[in-house]
């Protein structure tokens, strides 16, 4: 049994807020380099030099790449053997949230109840997701996530005759529906299986997954290939002005469901996919 | 066609733009997004002034970072437009013309641009850093409670946007991608 202190965890969650919200992923900045250097279109170029430009500053100058700088999204992964002393885990997380939104100058976005309104004033709470894992670390990752793109995210409960098909079709036709409003080129987290929650939270997984990795089944890696491709082909383009470049990058993440059911949750995030991990 | 222009938006300017030009401009608008909307066509609804004189003005839908020390204003990008096409046309009809976001307008907002010689801005949705840096001044002038979401005075130079839709109801979002599927297939 190891001993971990709620406050290392406070300090390693603010630490990551700022860093996730100044610092654009390698994986996501070598994409767009990536799709600058193929983009034939002229104001599609324009547009992608100039969020190359902007992430570069971001990082040069340590302020956030995006005014948007999201709800906190916290994923704990605790090792059984691990036992957190002096504090209580979501509070200590949501210090670490408050601080970091706090001394990075970073945008509170949070509002307290969804109808009625009012900004917490300290961005908190933080989305937390916490999974029991083996070992006796406790691995954290920050994935800060704007809502122009949330909005656009959509879920459906298929029956199982809707095959490979049907979610195909669900994954164009979210993305042709959400058209220039999440600030494309996007990045697209697909969940498909469990139950309706479970879809949701693969789809957010699949967003803090490097965009150059793959599904490890074969069957879905080929899937995020064509899909990706597929979806260049619409011609959205960046910021929805036209062009080859909708879409740097699309992940898959799937589990077991019911015989009855095929659920399918497509999230989708914009060209500032942020996300932040340490282990402690 | 690129275009540098000085605010405030006329009637006789908004009408030389043409949806995919490429502008760059400077003067003085103002910023507002959700609850700033909400607040200011309740006040209209009312009968009461607005905080800024809404004749020819801009209206920027941002809710920008806090300012670091030494900064003007934090990062500054343009948020989804479609969620102030409930008020867009009110505060079009009490005289402001331009708009700065980004995203798909419903039609209501364009009929509006065409009666009124609207004109939708874009600014690149995520390049929050990149725009700061032509917001020379910013000053806090209503709704200070609403944190982000306050309305904000701002003067800009050579603010670099795009004419998504103009005032002949002209969309880049539609003509833009068309131009682009059909060069590609020819």
């Amino acid at each position: 049994m190891r001993e971990i202190q709620a406050q290392q965890i406070t300090d390693v969650v603010e630490k990551l807020c700022i860093e996730a919200n100044q610092y654009l992923p390698e994986d996501v900045q070598e994409a767009i380099r990536g799709c600058r250097a193929c983009e034939d279109w002229d104001i599609a170029q324009g547009v992608l030099d100039k969020i190359i430009d902007n992430f570069e500053i971001a990082r040069q100058e340590n302020v956030p790449i995006c005014q948007d700088t999201g709800m906190a999204c916290v994923f704990l992964e605790i090792g059984q053997d691990v036992h957190i002393v002096g504090g209580n885990l979501a509070e200590a997380v949501d210090e670490g949230v408050r601080r970091g939104y706090d001394k990075g100058y970073l945008r509170k976005s949070v509002v307290k109840d969804p109808v009625r309104r009012g900004n917490t004033g300290d961005n908190t709470p933080a989305m937390l997701y916490t999974e029991i894992v083996p070992g006796e670390q406790i691995k954290v990752t920050v994935g800060p996530k704007g809502f122009g793109s949330e909005n656009m995210s959509a879920i459906r409960m298929f029956k199982p005759s809707h095959g490979l098909q049907g979610i195909k079709d669900f994954i164009l036709e979210t993305v042709e529906a959400a058209g220039p409003n999440p600030c494309p080129p996007i990045v697209v987290g697909v969940g498909i299986g469990g139950t309706f929650d479970k879809a949701a939270l693969l789809a957010k997984k699949a967003l803090m997954r490097p965009i150059d990795s793959s599904h490890p089944d074969p069957f879905y890696a080929d899937l995020e290939k064509e899909m990706l491709q597929k979806i260049n082909e619409l011609g959205i383009g960046p910021q929805g002005f036209g062009g080859k470049t909708t879409a740097i990058g699309l992940n898959i993440e799937t589990m077991p469901t019911h015989i009855a059911g095929m659920p399918c949750a497509v999230n989708i995030n914009c060209h500032v996919t942020r996300h932040k991990t340490e282990v402690i | 066609m690129e275009k540098h222009i000085q605010l405030p938006l006329t009637e006789e300017l908004a009408k030389t733009l043409h949806a995919g030009d490429s502008v760059y401009l400077t003067g003085t608008i103002y910023t507002s997004r959700d609850a700033g909307h909400k607040r200011m066509c309740e006040a209209l609804a009312r009968g009461e002034q607005l905080p800024f004189d809404p004749t020819d003005a801009t209206i920027y839908y941002v809710g920008p970072t806090p300012a670091k020390p030494g900064q003007v204003i934090g990062s500054a990008g343009p948020t989804t437009s479609g969620r102030m096409d409930a008020y867009a046309p009110t505060m079009m009809s009490v005289g402001a013309r331009g708009m700065i976001g980004k995203g798909a307008r419903l039609p209501e907002v364009v009929d509006a641009m065409k009666q009124y010689s609207g004109v939708y801005f874009g600014a690149i949705g995520g390049a929050g850093a990149l725009l700061a840096k032509c917001i020379k001044k910013c000053e806090l002038i209503a709704y200070e409670d609403l944190g982000a979401e306050a309305l904000r005075k701002l003067y800009v130079e050579d603010m670099p946007l795009v004419v998504i839709i103009d005032s002949q109801g002209n969309n880049l979002y539609e003509d833009g991608r068309k131009a682009y599927l059909a060069g590609r297939q020819s």
